[in-house]
């Protein structure tokens, strides 16, 4: 792939709701080594976007490529599989499950995952599953979930699950993850914590792509910033640009009425 | 051993092949099968008719019955799979109704309802007690071997997938998991089990007929699952023992109400299994023996 060339791009996917546009025409690129920030106001169909770009909504309309891949409307395991996994906003995934299998089970290619293989539990197969744990515990380690990598995932506080949400991605070793919202509702204390983890990835070389609405956080790590409202891009560019950009501050705050 | 007793633990061990059927796809995948039933009849007339009309032997009819159960449990689910969770189970459901309609009508192939009678055992029957302990063993080892693989397969990452999906099928495809191909295989593993029962139900007796698999034995193996404990092997292996325990026992306490009728006392011991049902779902809503946690890898 060329230098400089967007590692995931979105050009205008659209898709309804029967008569509700939840996206009418979204574009834009997302290049590697970045953590683009992707922000608008509520409603402004960005859940729906990461929905469609993870495969878990078809889009009506428009193209998702992903590496070069064209990635639109495959199914979700296809495209986690080619290294672009998503997290979720309402913390969602397996309250039955630990957290160390809730980690364990984003892992790629694990023999014992296929049946002939789980019954035969021969040493190769025990083996690919002690080095899946082995990360597993490192990732919970890194994340401070090292204590509770044994409890249910329920019994997690708010603040645990949205870790847990980043550490299951990180597990999947993809190359580019998608994080709706990985600060929402947690306190300013933990906020940072996300922020360093999420900083400590791009650092490695992770591409980020971040729905969030703590604005300080948009601020201190994503560059560039794109704004979605009303189900289509708005503006793209550097945080300071795009917060003072009068059609930005419009969608936001609504148009001056005229008294 | 007492004759009854062997009867009766070896109707045990099939309702056993049965519940650990319900329990790897509905106990830890979450796929609801109300066709159980149904999968037990397709076993039962595929050996039945197999060992009868072309004289296979009773292990390859065991083996096609079994066949015959993961094909149909694969075709059922193929239909259903991508669609809602439901669905499974109103399909299953007809299906076995379906199932027990076409051997009752089909006359030229199952009989109608004389059913068919002279299936064949894997150990002569003139041994009499020595063929009702042999045959008691041969089931016990088939119930071991199908708990043990079954258990195997919960603790396993496979298992672990299977977990995953009951709890989110959505964000189990995230995490990169072919969820339809995991609910396919395992559904089919589980209706081959079901199958294996009937045929095996089919040699002891020497008899199969449509009313075997009415839509309420269906219901006693989620009984019997619910009572040991769904999401654990041996806790649908015991929720069987209990069942036909429950079963039996309560032809006993027609013994202490002489003054009803047959009809009555039958009734009766319905009642007695639903009292009991009840008194399990308030006392041990998860069963004799709960689903442990965390158990992958072990």
């Amino acid at each position: 792939m060329a230098r400089g060339a967007p590692l995931l791009e979105v050009s205008d996917v659209a898709r309804a709701f029967y008569g509700l546009r939840a996206l009418t025409g979204v574009s834009f690129g997302v290049r590697q080594g970045t953590i683009t920030g992707l922000i608008g106001p509520n409603g402004a169909g960005k859940t729906t976007l990461f929905n469609v770009i993870s495969g878990m909504l078809r889009a009506d309309a428009g193209r998702v490529t992903f590496a070069g891949w064209d990635a639109t409307n495959r199914a979700p395991h296809l495209i986690s599989r080619a290294g672009l996994v998503r997290s979720f906003q309402i913390a969602r995934g397996f309250p039955r499950l630990t957290v160390r299998e809730n980690l364990m089970l984003y892992a790629r290619d694990n023999p014992g995952e296929r049946m002939s293989r789980a019954l035969l539990w021969n040493a190769k197969t025990r083996q690919a599953e002690r080095e899946i744990g082995a990360r597993a515990a490192a990732v919970a380690d890194r994340l401070g979930l090292r204590a509770v990598l044994d409890n249910p995932a329920s019994a997690l506080s708010g603040g645990q699950k949205k870790l847990l949400e980043i550490g299951r991605t990180m597990m999947a070793s993809p190359s580019m993850i998608l994080l709706d919202e990985p600060a929402a509702g947690v306190n300013p204390s933990l906020t940072r914590t996300i922020a360093g983890h999420v900083r400590a990835l791009a650092d490695e070389g992770m591409t980020v792509l971040i729905i969030e609405h703590d604005m300080t956080l948009v601020r201190e790590l994503c560059d560039p910033v794109i704004v979605m409202t009303e189900g289509r891009t708005l503006v793209e560019g550097t945080f300071a640009a795009v917060a003072g950009d009068a059609r930005v501050q419009e969608a936001y705050l609504g148009k001056k009425q005229w008294h | 051993m007492d004759n009854y007793l062997i009867a009766m633990a070896t109707i045990a061990c099939v309702y056993g092949l049965m519940t650990v059927s319900l329990n790897l796809s509905w106990g830890v995948t979450g796929m609801v099968n109300l066709g159980i039933a149904g999968f037990f009849g397709i076993g039962a007339y595929t050996s039945a008719l197999l060992t009868t009309r072309l004289g296979w032997p009773v292990v390859a009819g065991v083996a096609s019955a079994m066949v015959a159960g993961a094909l149909v449990g694969a075709v059922l689910s193929i239909a259903t799979l991508r669609l809602r969770d439901d669905y499974l189970a109103i399909v299953t459901l007809g299906f076995a109704e379906i199932v027990r309609l076409v051997a009752l009508n089909e006359l030229w192939l199952t009989n109608g309802s004389d059913g068919i009678s002279g299936i064949p055992a894997p150990i002569p029957r003139g041994y009499g007690y020595g063929f009702s302990l042999a045959f008691l063993a041969l089931i016990a080892a088939l119930l071991a071997l199908a708990a043990w693989s079954a258990s195997r397969l919960q603790r396993s990452p496979y298992g672990r997938v299977l977990r995953a999906i009951r709890d989110d099928a959505d964000v189990t495809a995230v995490a990169g998991k072919d969820v339809v191909r995991f609910k396919l295989k395992t559904f089919a593993l589980s209706t081959a089990i079901a199958g294996a029962a009937g045929a095996m139900y089919g040699h002891y007796t020497s008899f199969v007929a449509p009313d075997l698999f009415a839509p309420l034995l269906t219901i006693y193996i989620f009984l019997a699952l619910t009572i040991g404990g769904t999401g654990n092997v041996k806790g649908a292996v015991l929720g069987a023992f209990v069942l036909i325990a429950i079963l039996e026992g309560s032809r006993y306490s027609a013994a202490f109400l002489p003054e009803l009728s047959a009809v009555q006392q039958s009734a009766v011991r319905e009642m007695v299994v639903a009292a009991l049902f009840l008194l399990c779902l308030r006392f041990r809503p998860r069963g004799l023996v709960p689903e442990r946690m965390g158990a992958a890898g072990e």
